[in-house]
């Protein structure tokens, strides 16, 4: 006999909403004062308190903190650094997921003298300060011709990334039963053919996390930004420091809000739409046939 | 066309100097075209590391795999023209039933139409021709198990290896599927090898037998062979169920004795002492046998009773029939055809004559 579930919640199970709602409340607070400031204009800024909705939805800080702002001596706004982002990211993002893939495939399903090893060393960049790597990846930058190029930050973030996606993927295809790849040996295929046919196809779940854990780490990052990009290659990180530090008399708090909502927005998007994906990416168990 | 196999002077040892292991010693066999041959062994007898070596999934550390004559050690799997049926089956989950029956005709660019022709017929072989849309994870067990033997038999290759393909699967099914695969090869007439841990199998499927056991084939021969004439007591044992019975003594002057027990047989002149095989089926309850012993244990099968005596001489299990009525303390004489026993030397385990 299994009991008869209750039509009222228990206590404890409210108490348990109650904290939830509590924490949900707490995080997005922030976000929340973001928001309504950005449509205050100066004057409303000062007279109402941050968390008082405003008077009227007034776009104007949004415009210019997109297309007029200064961001030191140019004032155009976020729009150059949200494309040279768009630009970074969107390569960067493919080919550190492709290559970390084949990684993943070869280091699981075809194992070699050393792979595991290999594996080991190669778990050592997931845990690496990347501030080590700054010196001497400007040296190779500069080597290759790459200096203050946005190529030259998609070649950082693809070797900055492609541990942490080699590691997604080599775990995700452990569970990939080897005698699927015999099976498909036998049958005449290769290795590039059982990589397309048989194992990208049972990759879907992952792939979504890969893209959307290296989407969100290259949009989003600082250093590598500020380190090697060149006038004309910052990314929208770097411009939205610029924006905030520009300062001129008042500080323009409605501006910098919808700036930073706007350097922000692509990752919560994507998150949005695929985050599902990602959890369930995380949390897959073995392929079963 | 069915091809020979032969298996010549295969080593296989995993790792390198004082650490490594020998998993195969010096196996040799030469397997007639059509000819269907089983590898059975308990687990970590070497079967499988044999079977992938005949794949090319897994290279020999000395020796040759001959098919139709031609040395394939070396050569990539898809080069050998082999088929292979999985332990897991290794459906391709993504691919529907027919692409995974075709996959293979797929890689050799056999053109679409013809592939399709080859489909539906084993489709229809196998009485899954209504699956053929359906995803892996959509069939049943034995489903499952169809679409991987139609997946090797539209290649129409040289060589089958079957891989345990049976062990997955219920009791029921597996008998079914049992009788199908020797339908199957009977219909095709395709070399086959197949690894199997269970003796059953072995001897319902098998033209031949290779019994193992750490990496040594103890003996190849027919199913008769193995059954009747094992060659030590390891093959005697392992195959048989229950288990044929051992009972050690001497051999003096051509006369088989155990002391204490009033069982005499004429037995092959031996310095050493020897042991007696006995199956179950050929050990006799009969009221003024000498032997005597006392009923253990009576296990009811259903066909057949299996009656444990504990004796002077050890103790022993015999098979009746189920008219048999014996009681657990009953006191019965037991006894022995000289036709039906089995000569062992007791060191080195040895058939003896």
């Amino acid at each position: 006999m299994t009991a008869k579930p209750s039509v009222f919640p228990s206590v404890g199970r409210l108490l348990v909403y109650g904290v939830l709602a509590l924490a949900t409340a707490f995080f997005l607070l922030p976000l929340y004062a973001m928001l309504v400031t950005s449509f205050k204009d100066a004057e409303e800024i000062r007279s109402t308190s941050l968390l008082a909705l405003p008077g009227s939805l007034n776009w104007s800080a949004w415009g210019t903190a997109w297309s007029t702002a200064c961001t030191g001596v140019d004032c155009n706004g976020l729009r150059p650094f949200f494309w040279n982002s768009v630009a970074m990211a969107v390569p960067a993002v493919l080919i550190s997921t492709v290559w970390g893939a084949l990684n993943g495939y070869v280091l699981s399903l075809w194992k070699f003298r050393g792979s595991d090893t290999l594996f080991g060393l190669l778990l050592f960049g997931v845990f690496m300060p990347f501030q080590v790597v700054l010196l001497p990846m400007s040296q190779v930058l500069g080597w290759l011709g790459l200096s203050s190029s946005i190529t030259g930050l998609v070649l950082v973030h693809c070797l900055a990334g492609l541990a942490g996606t080699t590691l997604f993927f080599r775990n995700y295809y452990a569970a990939i039963p080897q005698e699927l790849v015999n099976a498909a040996r036998m049958d005449g295929a290769g290795f590039w053919q059982i990589f397309w046919r048989i194992v990208l196809p049972l990759s879907t779940p992952i792939v979504m996390v890969a893209l959307i854990w290296q989407f969100t780490n290259i949009w989003n990052d600082f250093l590598f930004g500020v380190v090697f990009s060149g006038t004309e290659s910052k990314p929208i990180t770097v411009g939205l420091n610029n924006l905030a530090n520009t300062s001129s008399s008042v500080k323009a708090y409605n501006v910098d809000m919808a700036a930073a909502i706007i350097a922000g927005l692509p990752t919560m998007v994507i998150y949005v739409l695929a985050g599902k994906f990602f959890v369930r990416g995380l949390t897959a168990g073995a392929v079963k046939g | 066309m069915a091809s020979s196999l032969d298996i010549a002077g295969i080593n296989k040892r995993f790792g390198k100097g004082d650490k490594s292991v020998e998993v195969l010693r010096k196996v040799d066999i030469h397997v007639a075209p059509g000819e269907f041959l089983i590898l059975v062994g308990p687990s970590g007898c070497g079967k499988s590391t044999l079977l992938n070596i005949i794949a090319g999934l897994d290279e020999p550390t000395e020796g040759e795999i001959r098919i139709g004559g031609k040395n394939v050690v070396g050569m990539p799997p898809r080069d050998r023209d082999i088929a292979m049926v999985f332990q897991s089956y290794a459906l391709y989950p993504t691919l529907s039933v027919a692409d995974n029956i075709g996959f293979a005709l797929e890689m050799r660019k056999m053109p679409k139409a013809e592939r399709q022709k080859r489909i539906d017929e084993v489709a229809t072989m196998l009485q899954i021709s209504h699956l053929l849309d359906r995803r892996p994870s959509q069939l049943s067990g034995g489903q499952r198990q169809r679409v991987a033997m139609g997946r090797a038999l539209a290649r129409q290759p040289q060589l089958f290896l079957f891989d345990e393909p049976l062990s997955n699967l219920d009791a029921k099914l597996r008998v079914e599927m049992r009788a199908e695969i020797k339908r199957l090869h009977q219909a095709s007439g395709i070399t086959s090898v197949y690894v199997t841990h269970d003796q059953v199998e072995a001897m319902t499927l098998g033209s031949r037998i290779a019994v193992m056991k750490g990496g040594v084939v103890q003996q190849l021969g027919t199913p008769d062979d193995i059954y009747n004439r094992p060659a030590n007591t390891y093959v005697a044992t392992f195959i048989g169920s229950p288990t044929m019975n051992l009972l050690r003594g001497a051999a003096t002057g051509g006369q088989f004795g155990i002391q204490g027990a009033a069982l005499n047989l004429a037995a092959p002149a031996s310095a050493n002492e020897v042991l007696l095989g006995v199956r179950p089926e050929h050990l006799v309850i009969q009221e003024t046998a000498p032997w005597r012993g006392r009923v253990s244990v009576v296990e009811p099968t259903g066909p057949d009773t299996y009656v444990m005596v504990d004796t002077a001489a050890g103790s022993v299990t015999l098979r009746t029939d189920a008219q048999t009525r014996v009681q657990p303390g009953d006191a019965v004489g037991l006894a022995v055809e000289p036709a039906n026993a089995h000569w062992f030397d007791a060191s080195s385990e040895n058939r003896l004559a």
